[in-house]
């Protein structure tokens, strides 16, 4: 045992920051030369844009002092050489841009909502999340209680969902999208695998018939279609029948992606689950589908991200969301041209939302281990 | 193709439109009018989310006129390809939204224009560095077009019949025509008049472009309903053309009342003093009093709006009065 020699330190250049930078950054002349070029350009771009969005920029009051009120005031527009971003613009229209047309009155309904989204999700999203189970609980009553807040009823005054906009209706869209496609996906990925003939067939066709269609065919679809299907004299709302063509297009999606994870799982897994006697349903409540949805957990972000970005094509029908929102703002003639600022505060909210959906599928992957001894371990 | 299918989705739902509009706007309490998504000048929300504009005013004028309050309109935001299908479903009560007036949407489509609240045209815009001062000198000019419009086609035609040349930067968008000519990839950029207005307007330095004096085809914008119901076609109508006589008759919304007590027969008329105009359309007897109390009249609208004094900038040219140049004109209110 003596002879084990002493461990040394490894080479100073293969540690630490030093170590890092040559690993992944200097590795080769290529490396290197690409390294070099990126740095540069940050090194040119960085500055620039930290200059015009934060230290240039105009938040409430221009280069004066004065508050501004209309693009006239804005120190880009005055002094064009020094002046950064105008973001005035979206401090003055912020209420547009996140209850649209809503009442005034009325929007701490839609505030109480965002509150009770966060802690219908928050739970749902970490399972060690104090009294998690109770939380839970909520989360299954918040859709109902978020309908009678936002579009009235049950005592409050009835708010038309024409006036609904900007973030709310993308929100409303992207959860309600994302929440409703799930369970229907599952079930016509399930109906599709089905040895029964009729319903395979029904689900095969369903989904084959809304992949073949772009988003834009469904959304009007179910703006101007939907209501010659229904009975005579029943007046089914705008946002509604979007949802329900935004919520068909998202099923199946999530349910090709779903029966994707279902098409990894080894036939000795149903073979097993079978022989211990479990029904249909219970092998695939417990077996089947806890290890499918795990492995296909980045495709289902994957699509989440995607319908969520997907929403604001709903400006094509007339509503009114985030982007749209920000459009309308530009059509103000009070602000003409401030197209950089609307479009960037625009993309930095979404942003916020499908790089927030991104990590927590990573968090959650890194929790789960997908893709590792997959159905095994 | 898609033309074929916008003209089957409408005809399917023609059937829809049903006659007593009037009664069903009277007995929902308020207007429900289709505007476009936000487009300058015309209907885009100001800050505090109330709907301005042309279009906007021209709603507003007609909830005027039938409950004689303003604030009872909705406003139903229709893009150019939804516009049809939701009057035609009956989902909007009329349009107010920028449309130009042609023989297959006043006939094939089965609406009714009932006016003109806008005459639109294409013209051309330049930087004033190019130093042209008519478009028939433009020979060998760069120009965006936005492919696939009547817009392209208008040009192509212009161009030949003055026998100049021009080389085409196709774009899709107005804003993408809009950076490629203020980053000078195009000489030229061409459009409706009042597009090339607000583009105008959000340059850095509007000074430093020129809208040429030529404008190449005829837009005639206005209000439109369903065909088949005459009775609301009318009220729609007369809404408009009160503004346009009132201004015509001197009467604003500062003189209305003043003008009450006038000795010219038609004001009276028009103010509901004397006469059952408001009878006949079914609607309050001081409903146009109403209209220019509470809107003003065309001049006011267009002023506030589009007119000289806002950004926009756009000379009344066209849309003045039959007496002061225009082409202006409603008929006589008796």
């Amino acid at each position: 045992m003596n002879d084990i020699t002493e461990s040394r330190k490894p080479p100073v250049a293969t540690t630490g920051i030093l170590g890092w930078f040559r690993m992944n950054l200097f590795s080769n002349w290529v490396n290197s030369l690409i390294s070099l070029f990126v740095l540069y350009i940050l090194y040119q771009f960085i500055p620039w844009i930290l200059n015009w969005t934060i230290f240039a920029a105009d938040f409430k009051y221009n280069f004066n002092g004065e508050e501004i009120i209309n693009r006239e005031m804005c120190s880009r527009v005055l002094d064009p050489e020094n002046g950064g971003a105008c973001w005035a613009i979206i401090y003055v229209r912020f209420y547009q841009f996140m209850y649209g047309f809503y009442p005034r009155d009325e929007v701490w309904r839609v505030n109480l909502s965002y509150i009770m989204l966060a802690v219908a999700v928050v739970p749902l999203l970490f399972d060690k999340f104090p009294f998690r189970k109770h939380f839970l609980k909520f989360t299954y009553v918040f859709p109902i209680i978020a309908f009678f807040l936002l579009n009235g009823g049950l005592g409050l005054d009835p708010v038309s969902t024409n006036k609904w906009g900007g973030l709310l209706v993308t929100l409303v869209l992207g959860c309600t999208g994302i929440a409703l496609a799930f369970p229907l996906g599952i079930i016509l990925a399930l109906g599709r695998r089905s040895n029964l003939p009729v319903i395979s067939m029904m689900c095969t066709l369903f989904i084959e018939f809304i992949r073949g269609v772009p988003l834009i065919t469904l959304l009007f679809f179910g703006m101007v279609m939907l209501p010659l299907f229904l009975p005579e004299g029943i007046d089914m709302d705008g946002l509604a029948r979007v949802l329900v063509a935004v919520t068909l297009f998202q099923s199946a999606y999530m349910a090709e992606v779903i029966r994707g994870g279902l098409q990894a799982i080894p036939q000795g897994q149903y073979e097993a689950a079978r022989s211990i006697g479990l029904s249909y349903w219970q092998m695939n409540m417990k077996v089947v589908l806890p290890q499918a949805i795990r492995i296909s957990i980045p495709s289902i972000v994957n699509t989440s991200i995607g319908l969520f970005k997907d929403t604001t094509l709903v400006i094509i029908v007339g509503l009114l969301d985030l982007l749209g929102i920000g459009r309308g703002a530009l059509a103000d003639t009070t602000w003409l041209g401030l197209a950089y600022e609307v479009y960037f505060f625009v993309s930095l909210v979404f942003f916020i939302f499908t790089f927030g959906m991104s990590r927590y599928s990573l968090y959650l992957e890194k929790k789960l281990k997908t893709g590792i001894n997959m159905g095994a371990d | 193709m898609k033309k074929l299918l916008s003209i089957f989705a409408v005809s399917v739902f023609a059937f829809a439109a049903n006659a007593g509009t009037l009664d069903d706007v009277k007995n929902r309490g308020f207007l429900k009018c289709g505007v476009t998504t936000g487009l300058a000048g015309f209907a885009a929300p100001d800050d505090s989310g109330e709907w301005a504009g042309l279009d906007a005013d021209m709603c507003r004028a007609v909830a005027v006129a039938v409950f004689g309050d303003r604030s009872k309109v909705e406003f139903i935001t229709t893009t150019g390809k939804s516009r049809f299908p939701t009057l035609a479903s009956g989902e909007v009560d009329m349009l107010a939204r920028n449309t130009t007036w042609t023989i297959s949407r006043d006939v094939n489509l089965g609406f009714e224009f009932v006016g003109v609240n806008f005459y639109d045209g294409q013209g051309f815009m330049i930087p004033s560095s190019l130093g042209v001062s008519s478009a028939t000198e433009l020979d060998g000019a760069t120009v965006c077009i936005q492919t696939g419009t009547t817009t392209e086609l208008n040009l192509a035609d212009f161009f030949r019949l003055n026998g100049i040349s021009y080389e085409a930067l196709p774009i899709e968008t107005n804003d993408e025509g809009k950076e490629n000519l203020f980053a000078g990839r195009c000489d030229v950029y061409t459009t409706d008049a009042s597009g090339l207005s607000s583009t105008r307007a959000a340059a850095a330095d509007p000074g430093k472009w020129l809208v040429l004096p030529e404008i190449i085809s005829k837009e005639p914008l206005g209000p439109l309903v369903r065909h088949g119901d005459h009775q609301w076609g009318d009220v729609v109508r007369w809404s408009l053309n009160a503004m346009i006589i009132a201004e015509e008759l001197g009467v604003t919304s500062e003189n209305v009342d003043a003008q009450k007590s006038s000795n010219v027969p038609e004001v009276l008329r028009l103010l509901g003093v004397e006469g059952s105009y408001g009878e006949m359309l079914e609607l309050a007897p001081d409903w146009a009093y109403q209209i220019i109390k509470q809107i003003g009249n065309y001049s006011e609208s267009y002023e506030a709006n589009v007119g000289p004094d806002t950004p926009l900038e756009i000379a009344r040219g066209l849309n003045a009065l039959w007496t002061q140049g225009g082409i202006l004109y409603a008929p006589p209110f008796r």
